[in-house]
């Protein structure tokens, strides 16, 4: 189903990636989020990540489902189709779009609340049946649409911006996708675009479900002292693990590092993730070890961020379904209706 | 060993009675219970199975009653059986006390019943079935399961069934299998010898070879629509597992591992998700439904109301969907195992905001097969969900259908669909933009074009062109143009089909779905009692104009349904304006099907017609 673009005019001085594409390609509408949210830094991110990757845009289905983050696709890949869902329940919807055409890039947009609240349920599914998709939660621990109530992954003890202390316990995404068995799992931070851009790249490329949880201070209602989401805080306790170079399959590697601080990880489309390591102990290929690092680092009050967690020989949903290479939607009566004469067979045998 | 009581006028009847068998669960008798029905069936007479069964596993009886109709009727009768084949003692009294007056009990007189334990007015027929089978076989088991097979054989000889019809469904069965076939013949003539050497002829009920049946095939509700399924090119399929709706999943598992997997490969054309909940396994298909694959879902009543945030996301978005459920009684546990028609207005009205859905309605195997497929075409065509509307009793009974037909030269439409070649040759697309006035519009499937023909799906909010928009003009112009598709629907779902009385009645009579075999027979025990109906099966929604034409041309509309509050005749009465003093309810809600005695006994009551005799309801 591609189809050749058309030769597109462009300004001269915008970069073009091996496509012919510039970034203004990648790119939506203007955002009406508020000045300054940490939502609009991955967007960017994300048309940098694509088009770096040398993406067709509208070889990419956007999904979410409802909230602050949830409207976000909207101002990205404009050329691409997109799906505002139902709250809580974008998974799901992902899930049958995947499984209707294998061949497109689905990117899964979500919050906090639509993902650890209401949708707990459909994120838990997700994971553990390894969908191919890219499934960024942009987590700023509060309810911005309907005005600053507390999320679940609000940390315990956290302040509203109204005073209010959050009694409960944070739900921690990254432990629960990695004890869901999903093959890629990161954490960043909005504000650090160097190692957000990378991660991205690195799970648009992985071949299974790719999860990404970024903490995204929210400006308008969690970004004040006492909030475990804000700004500083995230800068302030902090601890990148590793920062990623993604080299594409048919790039030449020439990454130059410090011997026992590198680490090469072939993903399954022959791209290489290049792992500086900055805690040269931690293996990002051991489930088990960087689920009890994490929680480790919490409970010492750190967020760990970068690549924690990647299996290089992922299977999705599709390979564990064994359908075909041709996409459903694109399977014909040829091939779906199994015509007149298997019917008088079925009719032969129901007598 | 025949225990005759007072033998006061038995049943004498031919190819035309009703036989139940009382289950002890779990005893391997669901097999020799549907030979049996086989077998009346092979010798061409209309056999009608139902499973009566409780919402349980193990250990609560269950029920097998089959209809014996030369004249083809295939509805409950309503009443007692005529025979009653009492094999639980749990269930005994309530099972002696059902059977007709002049009925037959058939036991097991291992260890004979104290005469007070049966009743003056029917007939009893002790067969040793424990004793022949133990002193036969000494495995457990095998005692266990030819004992069913010597009492089908027993069964056999009392009511003349030909036994090489039996041997010959045995050979089917376990084809290829000689050891097995050979035992079970063995079992067979073991029960037939005995009641031959031991008995008479003390049972009046008989069957004699017919040809009532014709090329008619047997097949549940549930497997047919997932054949149909099959057909109507579904390949993504993701459910929840519900009674009494689960078998449509899995019949179409099955159909589609016979038919759908690459011969070359031997891989799968086809998708099928077991979901977390329902509101999940909907979600699965909007999201490949508008990716383009055609995808459905099937369940029952509560999985519906689960699923309603995200039907009307559909509505509003124009996703085709399609939805089966298969309506049961009552919420959680009790009542999921027994039959009734109550999500009509469910279905009809889910969702929040002002919605309204297509619904099919079919009455039999054959139209769960037409329009499981059908309701395909119509999602993609309509760009709405399509609910199949089934019930317990035709899902999960096997009923005689006709034959299942297919025209090779029938291709899936998938409606308005622009292609990359119609968006690069300049043609103008807009989502949600009515270029032909009928209010369905244009779609392109993710992925199409690289430049063009990209839009955002959401709820209500937006334009004609997909834009985000919170202007009440847009908003208003799209729910209109919506109710202008539901409209282009109504010449789109299936016609209500009318059969006209033989003389003209100012009395009509509107059915639906499951009731139509009971009602076909009533039809006749009222024209017996001189009362003419014409009578309109209503087969989808929205309703066509033959509807209201019907409702317009008679003076009192009799509205036939299962369940309590009268959910079609609402329906009719809202869409489409009808003076509710003219459509009279005609209730059936127990949760067995309804039957012909009651629908007859409830009009003629309603137009103060005298009655031959008292008609009771009955739970069967």
């Amino acid at each position: 189903m591609t189809f050749i673009p058309k030769p597109k005019l462009h300004h001269p001085d915008l970069q073009k990636n091996a496509l012919g594409y510039t970034r203004r390609d990648y790119e939506g509408p203007v955002s009406t989020l508020c000045a300054g949210c940490g939502h609009d830094s991955i967007s960017a991110a994300i048309v940098k990540a694509c088009f770096e990757l040398d993406i067709e845009p509208h070889r990419v289905a956007k999904m979410s489902g409802i909230g602050c983050s949830s409207k976000t696709p909207t101002y990205f890949l404009g050329a691409s189709h997109g799906f505002n869902s139902v709250h809580g329940r974008m998974p799901s919807v992902a899930t049958g779009a995947n499984l209707a055409n294998k061949d497109l890039i689905y990117l899964g947009v979500s919050g906090d609340g639509d993902s650890a609240s209401i949708g707990l349920g459909q994120f838990a599914h997700a994971m553990r049946r390894g969908v191919n998709m890219v499934y960024i939660v942009e987590n700023n621990g509060v309810y911005g649409l309907t005005k600053g109530q507390f999320s679940a992954t609000s940390d315990k003890g956290a302040k509203s911006k109204r005073g209010v202390i959050n009694s409960d316990e944070a739900i921690d995404l990254v432990g629960l996708a990695l004890q869901l068995g999903a093959t890629f799992v990161a954490r960043s931070f909005s504000g650090d675009k160097a190692q957000l851009v990378p991660l991205i790249e690195a799970a648009l490329q992985h071949k299974g479900i790719a999860f990404i949880d970024c903490i995204s201070p929210c400006v308008a209602f969690n970004n004040h002292e006492g909030s475990t989401k804000s700004f500083d805080y995230v800068r302030e306790h902090n601890e990148a693990l590793n920062s990623l170079d993604v080299i594409s399959g048919r790039d030449e590697i020439t990454v130059d590092y410090e011997p026992g601080t590198m680490e090469m990880v072939t993903q399954h489309d022959g791209s290489v993730l290049a792992l500086r390591k900055l805690h040269t102990s931690y293996d990002v290929n051991d489930r088990v070890a960087a689920l009890s690092y994490m929680q480790e680092r919490a409970a010492a009050g750190e967020i760990v961020t970068g690549l924690l967690y990647v299996d290089p020989n992922p299977r999705d949903l599709h390979a564990h379904m064994d359908t075909v290479e041709t996409p459903l939607n694109a399977l014909g009566d040829d091939v779906l209706v199994p015509g007149a004469r298997a019917l008088e067979r079925i009719n032969a045998g129901l007598r | 060993m025949l225990q005759q009581v007072d033998r006061l006028e038995a049943l004498q009847r031919v190819n035309d009675f009703v036989v139940k068998f009382a289950n002890v669960n779990g005893s391997g008798s669901a097999s020799a219970n549907a030979l049996f029905a086989k077998s009346v069936l092979r010798m061409g007479v209309t056999a009608t199975p139902r499973n009566i069964f409780p919402s349980n596993i193990q250990g609560l009886p269950t029920w097998y009653e089959v209809r014996i109709s030369e004249a083809g009727y295939m509805g409950a009768r309503g009443g007692g059986p005529d025979l009653m084949v009492a094999m639980n003692p749990q269930t005994w009294d309530g099972d002696v006390a059902s059977i007709e007056p002049g009925g037959y009990l058939f036991y097991d007189n291992t260890k004979p019943m104290p005469e007070s334990k049966f009743r003056r007015d029917i007939v009893v027929v002790g067969v040793p079935l424990t004793r022949m089978t133990n002193e036969a076989y000494s495995n457990p088991r095998e005692r266990q399961l030819f004992k069913n097979i010597v009492g089908l054989g027993a069964l056999s000889a009392l009511l003349d069934i030909d036994p090489a019809v039996i041997e010959q469904l045995l050979a089917e069965q376990f084809k290829n299998r000689e050891k097995l076939i050979t035992a079970n013949v063995r079992a067979l003539h073991m029960g037939r010898d005995w009641v031959k050497a031991n008995l008479g002829d003390p049972v009046g009920l008989k069957l004699r070879k017919a040809d009532s049946v014709g090329d008619r095939i047997l097949i549940d509700g549930n497997a047919a629509a997932a054949l149909g399924a099959v057909y109507g090119g579904a390949t993504v399929c993701a459910w929840y597992p519900i009674t009494p709706s689960s078998s449509v999943a899995e019949a179409f598992t099955s159909y589609c591992a016979r038919m759908r997997v690459d011969k070359a490969t031997g891989k799968k054309n086809y998708a099928i998700v077991q979901a977390e909940d329902e509101l999940a396994s909907i979600g699965m298909v909007i999201g490949a439904a508008w990716n383009g694959a055609r995808s459905f879902t099937a369940t029952s009543g509560p999985g519906i109301s689960l699923m309603q945030e995200f039907i009307g996301l559909a509505y509003f978005a124009e996703i085709p969907a399609v939805i089966m459920d298969v309506q049961r009684s009552g919420p959680s546990t009790g009542m999921p195992t027994r039959t009734q028609q109550t999500d009509i207005t469910a279905c009809a009205y889910a969702s929040h905001g002002d919605t309204k859905h297509v619904l099919l309605i079919p009455e039999d195997g054959f139209e769960c097969f037409e329009f499981g497929a059908l309701a395909f075409d119509l999602a993609d065509r309509l760009q709405t969900p399509i609910f199949v509307m089934l019930d317990l009793e035709i899902g999960m009974n096997d009923r005689l259908t006709k034959p299942f037909v297919w025209d090779d030269s029938r291709k899936m439409d998938r409606g308005k669909v622009m292609t990359a070649e119609e968006l690069q040759a300049g043609k103008k697309f807009g989502r949600y933009l009515d270029v032909d006035n009928d209010g369905i519009t244009y779609r392109t499937y993710p992925g199409t074009h690289p430049t063009k023909g990209a839009f955002f799906t959401r709820g209500t909010s937006k334009d004609s062109m997909a834009r985000y928009s919170e202007e009440g003009h847009d908003y208003h112009e799209n729910m209109e143009r919506l109710l202008k598709k539901h409209n282009t629907a109504r010449s789109m779902v299936p016609a209500a089909i009318e059969r006209k009385a033989k003389q003209t009645t100012r009395y009509g009579a509107i059915y639906y779905g499951s009731t139509s075999p009971a009602m076909t027979e009533a039809d006749e025990q009222l024209n017996a009692l001189g009362v003419s109906l014409d009578l309109l099966r209503v087969r989808g929604f929205p309703f066509g104009d033959e509807v209201a034409a019907f409702i317009e041309a008679h003076d009192k509309v009799f509205v036939i349904e299962q369940n309590r509050d009268g959910q079609m005749r609402s329906l009719l009465i809202n869409e489409l304006e009808i003076n509710p003093k003219q459509l009279v309810k005609i209730l059936h809600y127990d949760g067995t099907p309804i039957n012909a005695r009651f629908i007859s006994g409830a009009i003629a009551q309603a137009l103060q017609i005298a009655q031959p005799a008292k008609v009771t309801e009955v739970v069967s």
